[in-house]
């Protein structure tokens, strides 16, 4: 029988939503397969995680060490592989934590490796089959790993449908004392917080956002005529920021802000998971794109092929002729 | 401060409209045009930054075909010192394990205090950084935006998180540090920085250079293993707005206007 294990990434005592993901992906690999439930942490924080994931999972293994009051990476690598048995499936969410953990822990077990599933297909033999994506969400490709000797899977956050409710009674083991020898080369010293910016993207009902299709530093000014029409505010993708075209404060996606407009304007913006992994409250997003095949066009709402530089200019006429 | 970065030639994914091959089970390659990963280019901007301001040797090295030589020779001409070229039949087909491996042999010809990665490649895995790491015994940190290098036996490093938050980590060397975009400003490369290394020497190394058993690596050593490409049905998509660029404004206001978008 296969043996699931799947990690909990959590903060301030509550467990990020992959939690209750992870169930519809361990019931895609195999419905007959025991699923158990790996919290790290410290204290009050993990025993509040701790209780709250046996009513999803009916078991859940505990490992409480001072070292793991923050989750540094390579502390939890070397916990997980005293506690996880060599043949089974770990997943953990393909997020910052999960990508600085989980390629390592595939070596140390020795098992097969998968990043950033988005879909599974099942086992047959040893053979399991997923799905995920490659260029940037571009296309999509079926992959199979050999699971004889286990798995680490990564699983791309809201890819899985959320478990709802749940009274699984579960039962707590406490594995603190097989954790071994927790010592690392890597300290964690202290999160800085990100900068607050002159302008709060998230405040704004309307976003003109803008991509790296925008092309140059001087075509901002573009946009900003368009979002000025529209009494919007002009908010953007990461390569806009990595360009220092914009400040931080106006990046959305997982490692920026995370916005819930009424409406979205993509513009020039292919859409990969991360840029839209901060596009929340289910907005009318307008994605305009020179590519009709961008992937941006799966998830908007309304789509028009064309280059920005010479749309966003007649649009902003139009719009202050009204 | 010895410096090896690893780097990779990919489709660029803004030059390219991907296509399927007519049997559908691989990209249609003919025109694509490539250039090396991003996040690669940020790697190496960072190594040249330590190394001009500590002393020291950038080397670039890739796992590829003859082709990938024009990605060593690019980050070469932005300043890199030496370039390996990785490359034998057998290693085509390599999962991140396979790729790993074959860095690992690179990395234990030599004597690196740091090894750099891009956070991830054109297969969104960001897996090879963290595999090299664990396979030779060193620490690793991702996704690092940041690098204090002023110190001898450990630098402070960034880990960009989410929300933008950074994560502060002190770490020993050597290590292996995934480079995440925005780190620094890749410097510009003109055609004369390209001329100016056209002729220099990229050795170039397979299996038994490496002292790697080719079943080890490549498809056969490969536990995990794309079949095939395909896009998929996502259901209805975006409703597209055709016509004149004057009758998709038209129409565009109109629907902005029920939307509480004007
Ligand atoms: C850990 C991690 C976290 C990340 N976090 C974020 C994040 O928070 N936010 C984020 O945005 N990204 C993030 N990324 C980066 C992300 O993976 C993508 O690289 C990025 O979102 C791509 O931005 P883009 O769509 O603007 O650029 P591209 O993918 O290059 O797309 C540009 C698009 O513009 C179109 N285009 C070009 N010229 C024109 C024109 N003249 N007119 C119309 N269309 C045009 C092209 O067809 C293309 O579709 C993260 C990556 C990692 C690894
Ligand atoms: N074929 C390769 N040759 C050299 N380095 C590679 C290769 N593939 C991946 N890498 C390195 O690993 C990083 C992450 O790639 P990946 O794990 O494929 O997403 C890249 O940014 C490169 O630094």
């Amino acid at each position: 029988m296969t043996q699931i294990f799947a990690y909990i990434p959590h903060q301030n005592g509550v467990a990020e939503d992959i939690a209750m993901e992870y169930p519809a992906a361990a019931q895609k690999i195999d419905a007959s397969a025991s699923l158990t439930a790996i919290v790290t942490g410290s204290g009050a924080d993990l025993d509040a995680v701790v209780n709250e994931m046996t009513s999803i999972y009916s078991e859940v293994i505990k490992i409480d060490n001072a070292d793991l009051a923050y989750p540094n990476a390579e502390v939890v690598r070397k916990a997980l592989v005293n506690i996880i048995p060599g043949d089974a499936v770990f997943l953990t969410a393909h997020n910052t934590l999960g990508m600085d953990m989980a390629p390592g822990l595939s070596v140390k077990m020795d098992s097969a490796y998968a990043a950033d599933i988005v879909d599974i297909e099942g086992i047959e033999g040893s053979t399991l089959k997923m799905i995920r994506q490659e260029l940037g969400g571009a296309v999509s490709t079926h992959v199979e790993s050999d699971i004889s000797n286990g798995a680490v899977l990564t699983i791309r956050p809201g890819s899985f449908a959320p478990v709802e409710g749940g009274s699984a009674g579960g039962s707590i083991t406490d594995k603190s004392s097989d954790a071994g020898d927790l010592s690392v080369k890597r300290k964690f010293l202290e999160i800085v917080e990100a900068e607050v910016g002159d302008v709060d993207i998230t405040k704004s009902d309307v976003l003109v956002s803008i991509g790296r299709g925008i092309e140059d530093e001087e075509n901002i000014e573009i946009a900003q005529e368009l979002a000025e029409a529209m009494g919007a505010v002009v908010s953007c993708s990461r390569p806009i920021v990595d360009a220092k075209w914009l400040e931080k404060s106006r990046q959305v996606g997982t490692s920026g802000q995370t916005v819930k407009p009424k409406v979205y304007m993509a513009m020039g913006i292919s859409g990969s998971f991360q840029h839209l992994g901060g596009v929340k409250g289910n907005p009318f997003i307008v994605a305009v794109n020179k590519n009709p095949k961008a992937p941006i066009f799966q998830v908007a709402d309304v789509g028009i092929v064309e280059d920005i530089l010479d749309f966003m200019p007649e649009l902003t006429e139009s719009i202050q002729d009204l | 401060m010895e410096i090896l970065v690893c780097v990779k030639r990919v489709p660029d994914t803004a030059e390219n409209e991907f296509e399927l091959n007519s049997a559908g089970n691989d990209l249609d390659r003919d025109d694509l045009v490539y250039s090396v990963n991003e996040w690669d280019n940020y790697a190496v901007e960072e190594a040249i930054q330590i190394v001009d301001k500590v002393g020291g040797n950038v080397t670039v090295v890739t796992v590829g075909d003859d082709e990938s030589e024009e990605v060593l020779r690019r980050e070469m001409a932005m300043g890199a010192n030496d370039g390996v070229l990785l490359c034998d039949d057998a290693f085509e087909g390599s999962d991140g394990k396979g790729i790993a491996a074959l860095l690992k042999a690179e990395v234990e010809k030599g004597n690196y205090d740091l090894i750099f990665t891009g956070a991830q490649a054109d297969e969104g895995a960001g897996q090879v950084g963290g595999m090299l790491a664990a396979m030779l015994d060193l620490p690793y940190a991702s996704l690092v935006n940041k690098i204090d290098a002023s110190d001898g036996g450990t630098i402070t490093v960034g880990r960009e998180i989410e929300g933008g938050n950074q994560e502060m980590n002190e770490i020993e060397l050597p290590c292996v540090i995934s480079i995440q975009t925005g780190i620094n400003e890749p410097r510009y490369v003109g055609i004369r920085g390209i001329r100016k290394v056209a002729k220099v020497e990229i050795p170039v190394k397979g299996a038994s250079d490496l002292g790697i058993d080719g079943g080890s690596v490549g498809d056969a050593g490969a536990k995990t293993k794309r079949v095939d490409y395909f896009v998929p049905d996502l259901g209805d998509g975006a409703e597209m707005l055709e016509g004149s660029t004057e009758e998709i404004i038209e129409q565009l206001i109109e629907k902005l206007k029920a939307k509480g978008g004007l």
